[in-house]
């Protein structure tokens, strides 16, 4: 093991910063990080044990312990289960004869769960080995079960054909469908790549960044700062070096549009990233990925290799003389917060991915400690398409405030889930009509994933843009079979309480009280007071470093502002104070382990 | 008119509070002037005898006793106040929250280091003890309180000035040194 462990530090030169990829390839190639490479990875990067140890921990896609020949990992996401992965969940633990999070006495395979995967418009979705399988049934569990067991080689277990465009080619054959249902601008089938870096290398790097700033568009990751400003703030930023990272660690749930885009418009985002390059002064780029998406990862390689090999990144590209530039790809390892982009920063240094104190912003001291621009994957597209065509081109569509268009990722009870580029200014009714849904049965949409909004048929003629409804792209369609307060509201608590990082108190602590609060609600306990503790201690968030924390508690309090009858309905009318303590429940596990019939 | 009466009761306490309570001193002298004591066991009264005025409670629950004993106070008392770290947040003893109550046990009596004796392996099973719960919880997670008196162990001036105030029906002047932890 000491030799297989060695060869991977040696493989990035015993760098600390690059320890997550010494960490996936040694996950990779022993199926665990048991002790014994930890030590050894210590021991040839300088660091000590618990340093190693803290970035392990914190990822979900790293284990400790053997975790089977085959790691299935199984998404518990709203939609996911709306689309009945329940089911799935109960064949793959009574086929195996495991729970989650355990792996059979064999060996052959570990369960686990995970957050949402990014395949929202075809789940129930799983991850096998790094391999993506959607649609899954309890029948196709079954024949999987059964691959598993001959010991079939995991690429030879897909039955269904492989999906749309790229997904089909030689470097990802996988089952996974793009669903662009509409395309715009950024999306159109026409684009030529390397005609936006021939344009720029004849212009002045502060005339792009003016040319950005023209055209008005603003971060598409969901936060929405003026891209533009980003990169005047970075081009005049001291430093030797400068960075720029391209945040694909799409973990929102809901949102799967950027895959979309890696898998049919790399280059596109590539050239993004040098324009970006060229404007500030960077000569390195990251597209830090996130691990679901480890599949593409080949593919991604290659479209690199090809555009090195063509000049359009390298040394000197396309002949002008000094501009250098070069993109490498640094995978995640599962974790939410990771999309914040200065946890993204600390994570793509090899560290866990909590978030820093700002400022100093990325754009002063980054990736580093160097000036970095860290951009949306849909941003870093649309401004090719702006170079190309201009600032005033791109303000032709949207409004005023919010100009180009948006990729969302809509998924839910609708005929039709999937990608659609739209102009900003479409109103959710306008959406509800585009991808099928019987509007007549939609009881509420989730606009922005759990960090959003959950709005209700009173407010579907609000706009999609920064003006009124502000979204990193994603709507999730909820029927009114859909119990809201179990299928969505505790869905997303819950994956707050698991997705934080641990580093506020606030965060650590609040959505589990929250979480407490609405459970109690729920088992018939709950009284008026427990609504206004929310209310209350949901603005204790807003204390939180990072957006994670300061939107842990928008599910409840969305859905209380717009389905407050659905709380009310649910507590107690005549009781002003019930702790919802259950003395029988709390006694349980003693009584059990010491034999005794619980008497109160 | 008759004097207010008080209760007290440590639960999965250390008797710390109480004895922080008795660090009111010679106050203690004013203080059965001013009230009448029924269960507690300062004065040794094990069961109650009347409804009271105020209730103080020390300690959270950790086991079916304290849980009893809590709802019997909450029965009794008009007023009841959570005093110091152990009733407001279950303090030291939830430090084993985070473990669940089998294993607590089995390192306890079956697989600990200084275990040397159990040779029946046996986990302690006598109708007479209270049975463990699951966890420490604070009492306001079982009965509703009135009132928080923070600390470890509260200040006797605290104590001393809420306990007053209570009676007196003035408002609770808090000076920062009474509140003051450190």
């Amino acid at each position: 093991m000491k030799t297989a462990v060695r060869k991977i530090t040696e493989r990035y030169g015993k760098d600390k910063t690059r320890l997550m990829d010494i960490l996936i390839d040694t996950q990779t190639e022993l199926g665990c990080i048991p002790r014994e490479a930890t030590l050894q990875i210590a021991e040839d990067l300088v660091m000590s044990e618990v340093d190693v140890d803290q970035t392990i921990s914190f990822y979900h896609f790293f284990s400790q312990k053997p975790t089977g020949r085959y790691k299935i990992y199984l998404n518990n996401s709203v939609v996911a289960n709306i689309m009945g992965m329940k089911e799935v969940v109960r064949t793959f633990q009574k086929e195996l004869g495991i729970k989650f999070n355990e792996v059979t006495p064999d060996g052959l395979a570990g369960l686990y769960e995970t957050s949402c995967i990014g395949m929202n418009d075809q789940e129930p979705a799983a991850i096998i080995n790094n391999r993506i399988f959607t649609r899954l049934t309890p029948f196709r569990v079954k024949e999987m079960v059964r691959d598993m067991k001959e010991g079939k080689d995991i690429d030879d277990m897909f039955v269904a054909d492989y999906g749309d465009g790229q997904n089909r080619s030689d470097l990802i054959k996988s089952v996974v469908s793009n669903n662009i249902r509409k395309i715009g601008p950024v999306l159109e089938r026409n684009y030529k790549p390397g005609q936006a870096i021939e344009k720029i290398i004849n212009m002045d790097p502060g005339d792009i960044i003016e040319e950005i700033k023209k055209s008005n568009i603003r971060g598409r990751g969901g936060a929405g700062f003026p891209t533009g400003l980003k990169w005047e703030f970075c081009r005049n930023a001291p430093g030797e070096k400068k960075y720029i990272l391209c945040n694909a660690d799409e973990g929102e749930p809901g949102t799967f549009k950027d895959r979309v885009i890696l898998t049919e418009l790399a280059r596109l985002l590539f050239e993004g990233m040098v324009i970006a390059g060229y404007a500030v002064g960077a000569t390195e780029g990251i597209l830090y990925i996130r691990y679901e998406y480890k599949y593409l990862q080949q593919y991604l390689e290659s479209i690199l290799q090809t555009a090195r090999e063509t000049n359009y990144l390298g040394k000197n590209i396309q002949g002008r003389k000094g501009f250098d530039f070069d993109i490498r790809i640094q995978s995640g390892a599962g974790a939410y917060v990771c999309g914040e982009e200065s946890a993204l920063i600390e994570s793509a240094e090899g560290k866990r991915g909590e978030p820093r104190d700002r400022p100093p912003f990325p754009v002063e001291k980054g990736y580093l400690d160097m000036p970095t621009v860290v951009n949306n994957v849909e941003t870093l597209c649309a401004v090719v398409k702006v170079i190309l065509n201009g600032g005033d081109w791109y303000k032709s569509f949207g409004t005023v405030e919010s100009t180009g268009t948006k990729v969302l990722s809509i998924s839910g009870d609708c005929k039709f889930p999937g990608v659609y580029e739209v102009e900003w200014g479409f109103s959710v009714n306008d959406i509800l009509d585009m991808v099928g849904a019987a509007k007549e049965d939609v009881q509420a949409v989730q606009v922005g994933g759990p960090s959003g909004a959950l709005i209700s048929p009173d407010e579907f003629n609000r706009i999609l843009g920064y003006e009124d409804l502000a979204t990193g792209g994603s709507l999730i369609i909820l029927s009114n079979e859909r119990d809201i307060l179990t299928d969505v509201v505790l869905n997303f608590t819950e994956f707050f309480i698991e997705e934080s990082c641990g580093s506020c108190s606030t965060c650590r602590i609040v959505p589990t009280l929250l979480r407490n609060k609405l459970m109690k609600i729920l088992n018939a306990r709950g009284v008026k007071q427990d609504i206004d503790d929310m209310l209350e201690w949901g603005k204790i968030l807003r204390a939180s470093r990072c957006g994670l924390g300061q939107t842990a508690a928008n599910p409840i309090l969305s859905s209380l502002k717009n389905f407050r009858h659905l709380y009310e309905d649910k507590i107690q009318k005549n009781k002003e104070f019930d702790s919802g303590f259950d003395l029988n429940a709390a006694l349980k596990e003693a009584s059990k382990a010491t034999g005794r019939v619980t008497i109160i | 008119m008759s004097k207010p009466v008080v209760a007290t009761t440590s639960l999965a306490g250390c008797f710390g509070c109480h004895m922080s309570f008795l660090d009111i001193d010679d106050r203690i002298l004013e203080l059965i002037e001013l009230v009448e004591f029924n269960k507690s066991p300062i004065n040794d009264i094990k069961k109650f005898t009347k409804k009271c005025d105020i209730g103080l409670i020390e300690g959270g629950c950790c086991n079916s006793e304290n849980v009893h004993v809590l709802k019997d106070f909450r029965e009794h008392c008009k007023i009841l106040v959570s005093l110091g770290e152990c009733a407001i947040m279950g303090g030291l003893p939830a430090m084993r929250n985070g473990i669940p109550i089998s294993e607590c046990l089995a390192e306890a009596y079956l697989n600990g280091p200084t275990v040397s004796m159990n040779e029946e392996r046996i986990l302690p099973n006598d109708p007479e003890l209270p049975i463990l719960t699951d966890k420490v919880y604070p009492c306001h997670e079982v009965v509703k309180i009135d009132y928080f008196l923070p600390g470890c162990p509260p200040s006797a001036d605290l104590i001393w000035l809420t306990l007053v105030a209570l009676i007196t029906g003035d408002e609770l002047q808090l000076p920062y040194e009474v509140v003051k932890f450190d």
